[in-house]
């Protein structure tokens, strides 16, 4: 079990800085997700970490010793590919075992950590098998077993679910959770699908354009998110977005207003006092948007989505969709009025100009 | 280790330039050498004067450079009987190369086209056959082949020679169209078929205009197997239309008297001309070519 | 129209079987003589020795084209500057004819004026270097020229087979702290089989098919030293007038490539039976 700080790092290829600056504490034994769209940088960092890329600039601490010069092999961890990268022409047990065997660890201790690898995963009857035998899911595992035969401090994964069909992604990803629910080592994962993050992380990070926007529990950063893009980026359907203006009503409470909209905001918690009125747009999430009879507002019912154990509701509101995810039996139908309520302590506001959360 | 600004890492990054890397760099540049020394002994053997070789070492720089030797190897070398020079050679080798790749061509792309879309029955056979064909050495068919020719009147004229190469080059063409035609997914095919388009109409509208990246190999392939065919162009080309690698073999081991090798290795670069300037012009297809044929079976 | 010419090809081969069994000189004739002429053919010590220059020549041209092809392609592959270059340098021989191979070599390897000259120009008075006029060693400079000739070919093909290796593989080798002779030997290697497979097959037919580069370089010789079976059979369908003999010769080259060639591709056929079944 390691920590991983990173001190001020910049990575650079050619004349393209695609991190810049960037500082994270990898808390020992936590599932730290990086988590953003391609090209954020994210894979770029995980590699960084295994030392298969080379820095331009800042530190990079494993175990609490400087990293960031150091040989793949020497830093103390264990890394599981997008692709797997299993050695086609060798067996289960000879591709979990052939770095070791290289680096000299007596043959008992191989079989011992080899052994506790396949049973931890599950691998044991096909130990024998060449990876062109194994299925998608069974290859997944060698890939981590390899991984974890290193037993090393930190493990870190490369997008390893998205080769992967819906079902498989469910199943190993439970899989994972239990793996670092048992094992207690520092993970670092990769991945570009929220909902991997949302149910895999202790804390999520989540990345754009090689900068870090924010840092939290999965709780925080979906119900708190620091700007548009958080926002929108976390969560199935998307957070509903309506653009208004924050101003001060004739009783001294901040509301806002879009179109038929007013809505006391008072109890939200703005950090810099109003002074006069402000763009903003306000932000709710499905589930926050309540379909009452005895709702304050009112628009009509535009699109309805069966999901199976819960609907998204789509409601046209002076022209804006905003969605509703509604449990149970539904009241009314397509073309219908409905009304509901936005739940006020659910609610984020963000500054148009800035993006960022008020 | 509490610096708020990131001290300067302890150990530097390793050399580029360690041992192993000189190692590498060390045995590519000598193995250069070594591919590059005929090449440079060519060119520089074939602007000294007689005399200067013979004095002088076949590594040395002409000290007084002369074209005398190109001129003579274009226009007055004996290539047996007459003593024209090899020019006549390079216009026989154009005069056979050219219709032995636009028809090799054109039929390798037919018949591969065939075999990947429309598979006939017993084109897996067919075509298994035709692939062995291309191991069967030339002097297995050769007696048999002259003795056709001169039947049909073809033989040592240049048609005659262009049907040979033809003929041994189906293998190697249909191969070449026929993976490449694998790789362009089959749906194209139906829905030109459900359009209503008919074999010679799907073929000249739809895969041949898709097809110049393996017309471009298969036209280097060619061309160079063609103009540097010596065998054949022996045997079936007759007095008349001997390619240029046969009359440049005839300067060179045909001569009585002196040698002149300054001549020699002027013809010996004419002849080579055509296909180097290809290559070092198309080096990248050329490339491809090779791995496309290097896809075989 | 592929049926004209499969016609073509299996006609001949029969054809000229034959032939074989026949005692035709200058034209062919109807007698037959069962397997005479494969007993002349095996009673011939030019033949006999041709065959032997082939199965030294084959095993040293292979083997050498494949270490040397290999070992390039592996460096060019380590990342260097000026690949494109090396890569034009090592492979332009290729683009050469085998008669100008030849010629070149047979002018450069001249006991009077090429290299054995040069290098007592340069100071090492008794330097010797003339293979090319003893009948001993004269087989070896065929195999020098046409290994200059093709080891070029070998790389390209074999880069392009390493080329394909999935990136993640090197990192995840490297992660392993795996050296990289170790990657290439015990990972690479297997991986390119079929590459290496291709490119074994390929030598082979040009091993079996040599006669360019002979005629040109040493036409045989000296003597009859530098004999190889296709030159022996061409010499004796048209210049020495003998077509029966020569189609036996020709018949036993047939099926020596058979022989060689016949067990690879069934190997690969089963292989990619294997797979498509999957």
């Amino acid at each position: 079990m390691a920590s991983v700080e990173i001190h001020n790092l910049s990575i650079q290829f050619g004349h393209n800085e695609v991190i810049k600056d960037l500082s994270l504490n990898v808390v020992d034994g936590e599932f730290l997700v990086l988590l953003g769209p391609s090209g954020c940088g994210k894979s770029t960092l995980l590699h960084s970490i295994a030392g298969l890329i080379d820095v331009s600039a800042g530190r990079i601490d494993i175990g609490g010793t400087d990293m960031t010069w150091a040989d793949p092999t020497d830093r103390n961890i264990g890394m599981v590919f997008q692709s797997y990268a299993l050695y086609p022409t060798m067996t289960v047990e000879r591709n979990m075992s052939f770095g070791l065997r290289i680096n000299g660890t007596p043959k008992a201790e191989i079989e011992r950590r080899v052994n506790r690898a396949a049973e931890m995963l599950q691998l044991q009857s096909l130990l024998h098998r060449k990876p062109s035998q194994l299925s998608g899911g069974q290859r997944q595992r060698v890939a981590i077993g390899r991984a974890l035969v290193r037993e090393a401090g930190v493990f870190l994964f490369d997008e390893p679910l998205s080769n992967l069909d819906a079902k498989l992604r469910a199943e190993l990803r439970r899989e994972l959770k239990l793996l670092h629910k048992n094992l207690c080592s520092t993970m670092v994962y990769v991945t570009h699908d929220q909902v991997e993050a949302m149910t895999l992380a202790t804390r999520i990070v989540v990345m754009r354009n090689g900068k870090i926007q924010q840092i939290g529990a999965p709780a925080d950063v979906y119900e708190k998110p620091v700007n548009l893009f958080v926002a929108g980026f976390l969560g199935s359907p998307g957070m509903n977005l309506l653009t208004g203006k924050l101003g001060l009503s004739s009783s001294g409470k901040s509301v806002f207003l879009s179109g038929k909209l007013a809505l006391d905001v008072s109890c939200y918690p703005i950090t810099t006092v109003l002074k006069q009125e402000k763009e903003v747009t306000l932000g709710i999430r499905p589930e926050n948007l309540l379909i009452h009879t005895s709702g304050e507002w009112q628009g009509t019912v535009s699109v309805i989505e069966p999901m199976g154990n819960h609907h998204v509701v789509w409601v046209d509101f002076g022209g804006t969709l905003l969605s509703s995810v509604v449990t149970g039996d539904l009241a009314f139908c397509v073309d219908e009025i409905v009304r509901f309520n936005i739940d006020v302590a659910k609610i984020s506001l963000f500054d148009n100009t800035t993006e960022q959360r008020l | 280790m509490t610096g708020n600004t990131a001290p300067k890492p302890p150990m530097r990054r390793p050399m580029r330039l360690n041992p192993a890397r000189i190692g590498v760099y060390a045995f590519l540049l000598s193995a250069s050498l070594f591919f590059l020394m005929p090449l440079y002994i060519m060119l520089v053997t074939s602007f000294k004067s007689m005399d200067e070789i013979r004095l002088g070492s076949i590594f040395a720089f002409p000290v007084s450079i002369t074209v005398e030797p190109w001129v003579a190897a274009w226009s007055s070398a004996c290539t047996g009987v007459s003593c024209d020079g090899i020019r006549g050679g390079f216009w026989n080798s154009m005069w056979i190369v050219i219709p032995s790749t636009l028809f090799p061509i054109l039929l390798g792309a037919l018949n591969g086209y065939a075999l990947s879309f429309w598979r006939p029955r017993g084109s897996q056979v067919l075509f298994g056959i035709l692939m062995m064909g291309a191991f069967i050495p030339v002097q297995v068919m050769m007696f048999p082949l002259v003795r056709i020719l001169a039947t049909m009147g073809l033989f040592g004229t240049l048609p005659g020679i262009v049907l040979i190469h033809v003929v041994f080059s189906m293998p190697v063409m249909t191969l070449l169209f026929r993976n490449y035609y694998l790789s362009i997914p089959q749906e194209l095919f139906k829905a030109a078929r459900i359009d209503g388009g008919g074999f010679f109409r799907i073929f000249v509208q739809l895969m041949l205009p898709m097809s110049t990246p393996i017309i471009i190999v298969a036209a280097i392939m060619q061309v160079t197997g063609v103009w540097n065919d010596y065998i054949l162009g022996l045997v079936f080309a007759g007095r008349d239309n001997l390619p240029m690698t046969v009359q440049l073999n005839n300067v060179i081991n045909t001569t009585t008297g002196t040698r002149l090798y300054n001549v020699n290795m002027a013809a010996t670069i004419l002849t080579s001309m055509v296909p180097l300037i290809i290559y070092f012009v198309s080096g990248r297809w050329f490339v491809r070519g090779i791995a496309a044929g290097a896809v075989k079976g | 129209m592929a049926i004209t010419v499969i016609v073509a090809y299996m006609g001949t081969v029969l054809w000229s079987l034959k032939i074989s069994f026949t005692n035709s000189r200058t034209f062919p004739s109807d007698d037959w003589v069962g397997i005479a002429q494969y007993e002349r053919l095996f009673n011939n010590d030019r033949w006999m020795l041709s065959l032997q220059n082939l199965a030294l020549y084959g095993v040293l041209f292979i083997a050498a084209c494949m270490l040397i092809g290999f070992l390039l392609a592996v460096f060019i592959d380590q990342k260097v500057m000026g690949e494109g270059i090396f890569r034009t340098v090592f492979l332009y021989p290729y683009a050469m004819s085998f008669v100008a191979t030849g010629l070149v070599w047979q002018w450069m390897l001249n006991p009077g004026n090429g290299l054995q000259q040069a290098v007592r120009q340069m100071g090492f008075e008794n330097f010797t270097f003339d293979w090319i006029i003893d009948q001993d060693m004269v087989i070896y400079t065929i195999v020098i020229a046409t290994v200059w000739q093709a080891s070029g070919l070998v790389m390209a093909m074999l880069l392009a087979g390493l080329r394909g290796i999935d990136e993640e593989i090197w990192k995840a080798a490297r992660l392993d702290g795996i050296p990289t002779w170790r990657v290439y030997v015990s990972i690479v290697l297997p991986m390119i089989g079929p590459s290496v497979a291709t490119v074994f097959v390929l030598l082979l037919t040009a091993v079996v098919k040599v006669f360019d580069s002979v005629v040109s370089m040493t036409q045989g010789g000296p003597g009859t030293a530098s004999e190889v079976p296709a030159k022996f059979i061409m010499d004796h369908l048209f210049g020495r007038a003998n077509i029966a003999l020569a189609s036996a010769g020709s018949i036993v080259l047939l099926l020596t490539v058979a022989a060689l060639v016949a067990p690879i591709l069934y190997a690969r056929s089963r292989a990619a039976r294997k797979e498509a079944l999957k």
